[in-house]
């Protein structure tokens, strides 16, 4: 009898692992980003390529929807032109909480090349961005790399921290 | 409360001077130069009035009224056989004439001949609409509106094209600054947020170089290095380089001439 004793408080004598909430639903929350499909311009196609085979985002749990009702990352790859604007803020606006903005490449960051009457000087005017990434375009390597910094944000933001809009309005 | 400016001149200042090299003209040629040309000339001169017709680069240019737009394309399509209208739009000439220059471009598949078409309108008055003719002129004629401000009579559905329904002023004109005018610098401020969300967003940020000298949060003044965030406004002390001889940066040294090898044979 003795031989088959447990000794719950030793050894890990039971499969238990000890955390928190916060480092779970982190956990899941930043390794399960569903992005939003926003590709607007040439990034876009960088954008498609880190999604597809070659790069792979599926491993690490980023999968492309293409509603924003299933999204909580919102990749904005390319210009926006003021026309645009309007919509990437209604596409943000129905988007479930939490979510977060990449904004991808120079056009989305500052407006980039394109200093003109149509096009909106950086995305931040919009919508609120958490991660910029630069480069025209910036190849997917750069896009694996800023999901994966998005990832290591989430896990040290509390779980359950009230939303509170980031900027702007 | 927004500081007030007047908005009654943002579109008559001028923007645009010609800063750039003018191409010389392309030669013109006679029409009666081209049998083909020639003959397409007198049978339009028939029925309309000609102010001018010429040849540059193997294509007739033929300058006309603008009543009479919608007569002559008629004819060249269904009398001349130029089947196709491959472009068409305006040019502001506002500046120098106070009158827009619309083309119309032709092409004819049998005669593998091109024509041009212009005729010359003021700022005020509008044009036929030849969308009946040729459904390619729907998007083009849209286009114009949209860009220049031109009106299209008889068009079927004269809305813009490529801007927002309720944008001001017509971009390609030459009075439109470029980056444009109030309107356009919190259009999406405006639609999104209202008004009142100027203040809190700010004008844009149009130089996309911009470095603040005095940012520390961001920037680092090589050899006036500080802590992130310090206030150097009144001046930064001086860091300057400190070699691994003296207790400075690990493998940062001092260049020793003597130590160096210079390569005198280059096939080496
Ligand atoms: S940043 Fe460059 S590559 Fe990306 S959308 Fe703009 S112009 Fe295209």
């Amino acid at each position: 009898m003795a031989q088959h004793q447990v000794n719950y408080l030793k050894d890990g004598g039971l499969p238990v692992a000890l955390t928190t909430i916060d480092k779970v639903v982190n956990w899941g929350r930043s390794n399960s980003l569903w992005a939003l499909t926003y590709g607007l311009a040439c990034c876009g196609i960088e954008m498609m390529a880190s999604g597809a085979s070659r790069y792979d985002f599926d491993r690490f749990g980023t999968i492309f929807r293409a509603s924003p009702r299933q999204a909580e990352l919102m990749v904005v790859a390319g210009t926006l032109t003021k026309k645009h604007a309007e919509f990437i803020r209604r596409l943000y606006d129905q988007m479930a909480e939490p979510k977060w903005v990449i904004s991808m490449g120079s056009c989305a960051n500052t407006g980039g090349m394109f200093n003109t009457y149509a096009t909106v000087q950086g995305v931040d005017r919009v919508i609120p961005v958490d991660l910029y990434l630069p480069g025209c375009a910036p190849r997917p390597e750069t896009l694996q790399y800023g999901v994966l910094m998005l990832q290591q944000k989430i896990r040290r933001e509390s779980a359950s921290r009230a939303q509170k809009p980031k900027r702007l309005m | 409360m927004r500081a007030y400016t007047p908005k009654d001149n943002v579109q008559k200042k001028p923007y645009y001077t010609d800063r750039y090299w003018v191409a010389p003209q392309v030669a013109k040629h006679n029409v009666s130069s081209d049998d083909v040309f020639a003959a397409d000339l007198e049978a339009i001169k028939a029925k309309f009035e000609v102010l001018e017709a010429y040849i540059q680069v193997d294509q007739m240019v033929v300058i006309i009224n603008a009543a009479d737009n919608f007569g002559v394309i008629e004819m060249l399509k269904n009398e001349l056989s130029y089947n196709q209208l491959s472009e068409m739009s305006a040019i502001d000439w506002l500046a120098s004439e106070g009158k827009f220059e619309i083309f119309y471009q032709m092409l004819s598949m049998t005669k593998r001949k091109r024509l041009r078409i212009k005729c010359k309108i003021d700022e005020k008055e509008s044009i036929q609409s030849v969308e009946k003719l040729f459904r390619s002129a729907d998007w083009s004629e849209r286009e114009m509106y949209d860009m220049f401000g031109v009106v299209v009579n008889n068009h079927p559905f004269m809305k813009r094209i490529l801007m927002p329904d309720d944008w001001e002023g017509f971009p390609l004109r030459k009075t439109y600054p470029l980056q444009g005018d109030e309107f356009a610098a919190w259009y999406e401020v405006d639609k999104i947020f209202g008004k009142e969300a100027r203040e809190i967003i700010g004008p844009e940020n149009r130089d996309s170089a911009r470095i603040d000298r005095y940012d520390t949060e961001r920037f680092a003044r090589l050899g006036h290095e500080v802590p992130r965030g310090t206030d150097i406004s009144n001046g930064e002390p001086d860091t300057p380089l400190v070699y691994q001889e003296t207790e400075g940066v690990f493998m940062i040294e001092k260049f020793d001439a003597e130590k160096s090898v210079v390569i005198s044979d280059r096939d080496r």
